[in-house]
């Protein structure tokens, strides 16, 4: 399967590794992956603040960088919704192509590639973080607020990691407060919203909190490290990859 | 009222007080639990929402025929019915009818459409004294303060708080704060109040047009307790209130009160429909924008609103920034997608007022996409050129940075070489993130700059 592996911008800036745990982990999986190397950003940052229709040559772009491939997968769920709710371009046909291929790491290993078992090993405490994105916009996991049978990919994931435990949540679905650009906008709500996400995961015992949305991610690591927590955040691709470390 | 901060700076006042934003947040994520318990009993719940919303599309999408059949029905049952444009024809139409009969005192049950309307600040000045009877807006009025939500005005006050209010305003004892005897302080206060009054003004929270009936839902039994006792019953209501038949109560009584408090219904659910013998009743039909909402197609899904709150109880946004942060009558969510269409311009930080978690959205009991929405609105803003001139041009920049894959490049290795070599160019006050978050780690290399070295095969199969 040929896959155009999309690593938004700000992952492929400050979160390298994610990147490279989620290239190692489809390759693991048989995959024949590439990074279209002119690739930039989906839009969202423009397109959340107002700016939609700024977003037209970032998203032609977009198209001329992950056309032809079976999939396009990403390791950023909301990256990847946006791309699915808004990616328009001047060939409007190679978009909707796009839009109907790309799909977020998570959901691309339980939906696509259907895996039951992986060959990971990572003997933590980990919370689950389910970001917002991936929750109620790509429906990851079932959401709180609706009466339907429960069901999660992330922790379906995650439980076929040996030596992992998932810790409890006392919200199990609360935004984290990142937000785009709400984080700098709105820095007082948000703030207080990360560090009662965070504080909900310490008293749980988490020693890492995953997530398939590193922008919650980094949110909420500035608040850990800025309070000397010993918590610390990794993206699900680098647990799910934990055992390729070897090679 | 009205304020000139925006959300954000009033929300960061509110956050000063960190004890109590947590109180707040603590007792407004306690009714969404009480309202998921609700739901989870309702074996059909997700299939009642649907209903709902789908009643609610085809009222919106014929409502002139339903309003016509409704004044048709109200005019038959003995009701005199007023069509107002406006906030300015409301009031005066209340006006018209109580200088019509001399009154000068009258009662009122919550209606969240006439503090919309600041009806008690016009009929103030026209020497006419309203005293609102729920017990919320009740403290909020002796406060001189709006509601902070639309099922629970006063949910932003603590019972100390009360208990100073009442001290100084219906002179209880200093420090009394339990809530039983406070309720019971205002109860006699408010006993007094219905036996005077000689008229009696509620909301709508449904109308029938096929009968002509409105139905009035209260915990309190505040808006029977005025309109049985008054002479002259008035009742204000926004056209999108209508439902087409009377069993399609049943879908939406069963919705209310579980999605608004997590209570199977309200203890009240009183049904209004011809004048007592010696009575006059009076309803007036209040367009005050919302013909213009229909007008939008992109927001006209927002009628659909029966005003339960849930959105407000659901979002960490409002829980966290309290109802009086979006300066408007009605806050939270809901509030942001409703008031942009009154005045874009006065309500333009709203819509951002929101992470676009989208809990409202399931949490909605007529399914309105408010995250979608509130996305919109957001587009809507500054194409109407709302938004600063700053932020567009910093989008400006970086919508040109990332259509070129040379510049984004040299941004990013840039942005990670100062965050390597000059932290202090961001680690500073300016910076909002910084505030109260450390920077991420700068690593020395991109991905992209690592795959061009490393990539593409890196495990072998």
């Amino acid at each position: 399967m040929k896959i155009g592996l999309f690593i938004p911008c700000y992952v492929n800036q400050l979160y390298p590794s994610a990147a490279i745990a989620t290239l190692e982990l489809l390759q693991k999986l048989g995959m024949d992956v590439s990074y279209p190397a002119k690739q930039t950003c989906c839009g969202q940052p423009m397109a959340n603040s107002g700016y939609e229709h700024l977003t037209q040559s970032c998203n032609d772009l977009f198209v001329e960088n992950f056309s032809g491939f079976d999939y396009i997968v990403a390791p950023s769920a909301s990256c990847v919704l946006h791309v699915k709710d808004h990616l328009h371009g001047n060939d409007e046909a190679a978009a909707k192509e796009i839009r109907t291929r790309i799909y977020e790491l998570v959901e691309f290993l339980t939906d696509v590639l259907k895996i039951e078992n992986l060959d990971a090993h990572f003997p933590h405490k980990v919370g689950i973080h389910q970001s917002c994105h991936g929750l109620r916009g790509l429906h990851l996991a079932q959401m709180s607020e609706l009466v339907a049978p429960d069901f999660s990919k992330p922790r379906k994931l995650l439980n076929m990691v040996k030596g992992l435990e998932i810790t409890d949540l006392d919200r199990v679905d609360e935004c984290c407060g990142f937000g785009g650009l709400f984080c700098i906008a709105e820095e007082a709500v948000s703030v207080k919203m990360g560090k009662d996400r965070v504080a909900d995961h310490s008293k749980h015992g988490a020693e890492y909190i995953t997530s398939p949305d590193l922008s919650c991610l980094m949110h909420m690591e500035g608040i850990l490290q800025r309070n000397k927590s010993n918590v610390k955040i990794i993206h699900i691709a680098e647990i799910l990859n934990s055992s390729s470390k070897s090679l | 009222m009205k304020s000139t901060l925006d959300h954000a700076a009033l929300a960061e006042e509110f956050n000063k007080d960190e004890e109590r934003v947590d109180w707040h947040d603590g007792a407004l994520w306690w009714i969404r639990q009480k309202r998921d318990r609700s739901a989870h009993r309702t074996p059909q719940w997700e299939e009642l929402r649907e209903t709902a919303s789908a009643i609610k599309a085809n009222v919106i999408s014929n409502l002139h025929d339903y309003l016509i059949q409704f004044e048709s029905n109200l005019k038959k049952n003995g009701v005199n019915v007023y069509w107002a444009a406006d906030a300015d024809e409301h009031n005066q139409i209340v006006y018209n009818i109580l200088k019509a009969k001399n009154i000068n005192q009258m009662v009122k049950s919550k209606s969240m459409l006439t503090e919309e309307c600041h009806l008690n600040e016009y009929l103030a000045e026209r020497g006419i004294d309203v005293i609102n009877s729920d017990l919320g807006e009740y403290i909020q009025q002796i406060d001189n303060e709006p509601p902070s939500h639309i099922v629970l005005p006063c949910i932003h006050k603590r019972k100390e708080e009360i208990g100073e209010l009442f001290h100084e305003h219906l002179g209880t004892e200093k420090g009394l704060s339990d809530p039983t005897l406070l309720t019971r302080v205002a109860r006699k206060h408010l006993r007094n109040v219905f036996l005077t009054r000689r008229a009696a003004l509620t909301g709508v929270n449904f109308a029938v047009a096929e009968t002509g009936e409105y139905v009035v839902c209260t915990n309190e039994g505040n808006a029977d307790m005025g309109a049985h006792l008054s002479e002259v019953q008035i009742a204000s209501m926004g056209l999108e209130k209508l439902v087409p038949e009377r069993k399609h109560l049943g879908v939406f009584l069963r919705l209310l009160a579980r999605s608004a408090i997590g209570q199977p219904i309200t203890i009240y659910s009183s049904h209004f429909r011809k004048p007592r013998p010696g009575q006059e009743m009076h309803l007036i039909l209040v367009d005050k924008g919302r013909s213009a909402l229909m007008a939008r197609p992109d927001f006209r899904e927002s009628l659909k609103c029966i005003k339960c709150g849930g959105c407000m109880n659901t979002c960490p946004v409002y829980r966290k920034s309290g109802g009086l942060s979006y300066h408007n009558t009605i806050s939270g969510p809901i509030g942001a997608i409703l008031a942009p269409n009154l005045d874009m311009k006065q309500h333009a930080d709203l819509p951002f007022a929101s992470t676009l978690c989208g809990s409202c959205s399931n949490v909605c009991p007529v399914k309105i996409p408010i995250h979608d929405q509130l996305y919109k609105w957001r587009q809507e803003i500054v194409k109407q050129g709302y938004s600063a001139s700053r932020k567009t041009f910093s989008m400006k920049a970086m919508a040109l940075t990332l259509s070129s894959p040379e510049m984004y490049k040299a941004a990013g290795k840039t942005g990670r070489w100062i965050l390597n070599h000059a932290p202090f160019a961001i680690n500073n006050k300016l910076n909002p993130w910084y505030k109260q978050r450390d920077m991420p780690d700068s690593p020395k290399q991109s991905f992209g700059e690592w795959y061009a070295k490393n990539g593409p095969k890196r495990v072998d199969n």
